[in-house]
């Protein structure tokens, strides 16, 4: 579809940019252009949008490296020191060669100072790919979220993020804005998008998770490294969510997310809550649903369906175990950096305690060393985290959304059933009429009848129209999925495994300064 | 040192070790070099050739040779327990002879308790797990014991080492029976009463030491060591506690790996899409990385942990020479107090005349050789902590050199087939 183009000048001229801006057109003039939207699907929407089916590959490579995103969001923060030449930040490995539509900002954890943004290198490599995939959809918007503001005090204090928005599709008004939000206004827009799009088979992406302790010691103003390490996991999981939201070719048309993205004044979401009604609803509806689930016996006819279901049960529990692995490592690594910083100080004290000159000098230089080393677990136990983690844990919560597209056709085929049912018992219902001789009555009960088959045989009709629709959809949304599912995954953790060899560098930088000093003890 | 020839627990359990003999002439090498200054010459050489692991205790089988004319052969070798090192430590300890000496501190007690019970409920679980996970813990689990048995070996010939270069302790009579009489020393652990008379004797000698290194010593140079070696005892007991948690966290995360790599791999086999190459190939960095983050972890066990831990006992040891050299002085000062009181009251003169001089002889006796000792100690030390350092730092290099070539290794496949 589209061809390379120059990467339009930035500012900074930063190397990494594949904002192939100019592709924004493509969309409107590609040629199978008609959102996939049956009847039954809410506002189409105004601007055509790419046909998903029309290319193998659904994933845009050109979806973009966040250097700029990120430049911005440190620029905000104001934490940008490039001169400590020993935090060689895990960031610089971050530009990594495929694109990172997920991660973006998963460093600025309150103890990392500097950032160096320049990856020269990767920027070549990208842009063989981006030729590579150049037909492949081309999403041209960059959200970020940062700044998390405490706004108001006590138990009313709520957190403010600043959304982000960097675009040139012209469906948005301009090509950069952006707004304050809080974390109850995604989950309306979530709440929104679901009720609009699950129960025809889309894969809305979840919303972050509640979490009423971590908020309450925000609110209560419990100024430590829990609410601050809290604030930013939860600053980057809204990140991912609105990257994975409005990377999907669909929703992006979405009103109501064009509207959560660019209005200054948003309406409160009330519903988000979870002791409302609306929220009480929510769990006996999910109640119910369970239920149901375990009454419906569906005839599947067709085996792609099951046997993905099964698939994704098995993707599951696999994903669930690696989590709980994964979250071991960085409870030890946490461990790990505290017990070295231990170590350090008491080396320190036996250096100091220690009367032989040279033996005492390197033992001080031994506890310097350890101490550095110290940092670098606290770092990697941030990278181990932010990209390794919570990318199992974002994909544990989408699998559930799968699942639950899934449950909705069982939904949608049992109404279809349930119609074919009643149509046939009202055409008993006619026959038998038809049979016993009550001429008065009949013509009114006869057209009643008549009149109540025409309508049962039209929903008969939606019904399977509706079944088949839904099916149509998840298709495309699982190869989609399973299409995202594998980038995101080869991503991260490339640049997960580029963190670990930063690390690795360097203790090798740290521990070949020290071994002179072991070397010089007379 | 043998090590197939270790822990003999059953030829199916030994199947996975994989690090046999590299790991086994660092570790040998790097227990060895605590005491680093010791002279091997052939007069007297001792090692501990072989060692067996059983239900509940460890035999060694000590090998010496000898060209000194005491021994009745040149080279023998005899079995024995960790007792039996207790009691020849014990002897020197209870010598008077010795009092001027650092005795150098008895080896610990083997202690495979954790490491069987871990073996034991490995055992247990074996159904609840994959083949490959049980085999995976299996040879980690049996590397571990394998790595504390090595550990207690090493510590028994340190021991037998340091005793053997001493010129003085080396010609204890003990010690020669310790090495040549082929058998059992009936030697038995001292039962309930004999420890409680320990715990008493223990608690005297610090109240002891407490009321006479209230006496200000009047040497310059005891004085000194004194203070510096209660302070050095205390800073290394922490900085050795310090360090075996940091590398115990070091072995949690390097177990981590283990199950992560499971589960990439548990991935990677069911996976459907092209993906479950790229888990397979990073399920493999996994397990090796681990390995290496294994091996970081005992190395800094070894050079680092142990040797703090070596010097705590061996301060010990000095702090115990002064506590009997201010006991000696103490005695001196009572027995000049003594005379004059003889002397004064004309009574028992020539007794406390002798007595003084016993006193007198002892306590200088005493001091010169702790003199000397001390001397050597720090000696000793200051180069073991060199080698240990050194070697600390060039292992870490190694291994983080070698993490990094597989991680760039596995970075170069995995972006070139993406």
């Amino acid at each position: 579809m589209a061809a390379e183009r120059e990467p339009p000048p930035l500012g900074d001229g930063k190397p990494t940019d594949f904002e192939d801006l100019e592709d924004g057109e493509d969309l409107f003039t590609s040629t199978v252009s008609t959102l996939e939207s049956s009847p039954s699907s809410p506002e189409p929407a105004s601007l055509p949008a790419e046909d998903i089916s029309a290319n193998s590959n659904g994933p845009k490579p050109t979806e973009v490296v966040l250097d700029d995103d990120r430049e911005d969001l440190f620029a905000a923060t104001e934490e940008v020191s490039l001169d400590s030449p020993e935090r060689e930040p895990i960031l610089s490995s971050e530009p990594s060669p495929a694109v990172t539509p997920v991660t973006p900002t998963t460093l600025i954890a309150p103890r990392i100072e500097s950032k160096s943004m320049s990856a020269p290198v990767i920027f070549d490599r990208s842009r063989e790919e981006i030729e590579e995939e150049a037909n492949g959809d081309i999403f041209d918007i960059e959200i970020g979220v940062s700044d998390p503001e405490k706004v108001g005090d006590g138990m009313n204090a709520y957190m403010a993020y600043r959304v982000t928005t960097k675009t040139s599709l012209s469906m948005f008004s301009k090509s950069e804005f952006s707004v304050k939000r809080r974390f109850s206004d995604f989950l309306g827009l979530h709440s929104k998008l679901a009720s609009k799009y699950l129960h025809v088979g889309y894969i809305v992406p979840p919303a972050p998770e509640k979490s009423i302790v971590g908020m309450t010691k925000v609110k209560v103003g419990k100024e430590d490294s829990s609410s601050t390490e809290f604030v930013e996991k939860r600053r980057a999981a809204l990140e991912r969510y609105l990257q994975r939201t409005v990377k999907h070719p669909t929703l992006l048309q979405d009103p109501d997310l064009r509207q959560f993205l660019e209005s200054s004044e948003l309406p409160r979401a009330v519903n988000t809550q979870a002791l409302s009604g609306a929220g009480i609803l929510r769990m006996v509806n999910k109640a119910a649903d369970a239920v149901n689930k375990m009454t419906i016996k569906m005839n599947e006819s067709d085996a792609w369906f099951e046997e993905k279901q099964q698939q994704f049960e098995n993707l599951d529990q696999q994903l669930r175990k690696l989590h709980v692995s994964v979250e071991a490592l960085v409870c030890h690594r946490k461990e790990l950096s505290a017990n070295t910083a231990a170590f350090a100080k008491s080396a320190a004290m036996l250096g100091n305690s220690e009367d032989h000159t040279a033996l005492s000098r390197a033992l001080s230089q031994l506890a310097e060393v350890e101490e550095k080393i110290d940092q670098l677990h606290q770092e990697q136990a941030f990278a181990d985290f932010y990209m390794f983690s919570e990318l199992l844990s974002d994909y544990i919560r989408l699998i559930a959304a799968v699942k639950g597209v899934f449950d909705h056709r069982m939904k949608c085929w049992q109404k279809w059933e349930d119609a074919q049912i009643t149509l046939l018992k009202k055409r008993e219902a006619e026959a038998k009429m038809m049979v016993a001789n009550k001429p008065d009555k009949i013509q009114q009960a006869k057209n009643e009848i008549r009149e109540e088959i025409e309508e049962w045989e039209a929903k008969v009709q939606q019904g399977e129209r509706d079944f088949e629709q839904i099916s149509k959809t998840i298709r495309k949304e699982v190869g989609r999925f399973e299409k995202e599912r594998v980038k995101d995954f080869k991503t991260v953790i490339i640049k997960y495994l580029e963190s670990l060899v930063q690390t690795q560098q360097q203790l090798i930088k740290y521990w070949e300064a020290f071994l002179p000093e072991a070397k010089a003890i007379a | 040192m043998r090590a197939c020839a270790g822990p003999r627990l059953g030829a199916a359990m030994m199947e996975g070790l994989d690090d046999g003999p590299d790991f086994l002439s660092e570790e040998d090498r790097g227990l060895k070099a605590i005491n680093v200054d010791l002279q091997s010459d052939a007069a007297l050489q001792v090692d501990i050739s072989d060692a067996l692991s059983e239900r509940d205790k460890v035999k060694f089988t000590v090998h010496t040779k000898s060209s000194l004319p005491n021994f009745k052969q040149n080279e023998f070798s005899v079995v024995r327990q960790h007792e039996e090192f207790i009691w020849l430590h014990d002897s020197f300890v209870e010598n008077e002879d010795y009092a001027g000496y650092i005795i150098p501190p008895a080896p610990p007690r083997p202690d495979f308790d954790a490491s069987r019970e871990k073996l034991q409920k490995l055992g247990e679980g074996e159904g609840s797990m994959t083949k490959e996970e049980f085999t995976k813990m299996k040879q980690e689990l049996e590397a571990e014991y394998l790595a504390i048995f090595k550990k207690t070996v090493a510590m028994h010939e340190v021991f037998l080492c340091r005793v053997a270069a001493h010129p003085i302790l080396r010609r204890d009579l003990n010690f020669h029976v310790f090495l040549e009489y082929n058998q059992d020393l009936s030697v038995r652990g001292k039962n309930k009463k004999e420890k409680l008379e320990d715990f008493f004797k223990n608690m005297v000698k610090s109240a002891d030491g407490v009321i006479v290194s209230g006496v200000k010593d009047v040497d310059d140079f005891f004085e000194h060591e004194r203070t510096f070696l209660l302070e050095y005892h205390n800073r290394v007991k922490d900085a050795s506690a310090k360090s075996d948690r940091m590398t115990r966290s070091h072995k949690s995360a390097a177990d981590d790996y283990n199950r992560i790599g499971s589960s990439l791999y548990a991935l990677g086999t069911q996976d459907s899409t092209d993906i479950c190459k790229f888990f397979l190939k990073v399920s493999e960095l996994f397990d090796k990385t681990r390995k290496i983050e294994a091996r970081v972890s005992a190395d800094e066990d070894l050079k680092l942990s142990d040797l703090l831990k070596y010097y705590l006992r061996e301060s010990q040891a000095a702090k115990d020479l002064l506590y009997r050299r201010s006991r000696s002085l103490v005695d001196y000062e009572n027995a000049n107090k003594a005379l004059d009181k003889a002397r004064a009251k004309n009574k028992d003169v020539l007794q406390a005349e002798t007595s003084q001089q016993l006193c007198c002889q002892k306590f200088e006796k005493i001091s010169e050789s702790a003199k000397q000792e001390l001397i050597d100690f720090k000696t000793r030390r200051v180069a073991a902590f060199r080698k240990n350092l050194v070697e600390l730092a060039e292992l870490e290099l190694k291994h983080a050199k070698g993490n990094l070539q597989l991680l760039q290794n596995c970075l170069a496949v995995l972006n070139g087939d993406t």
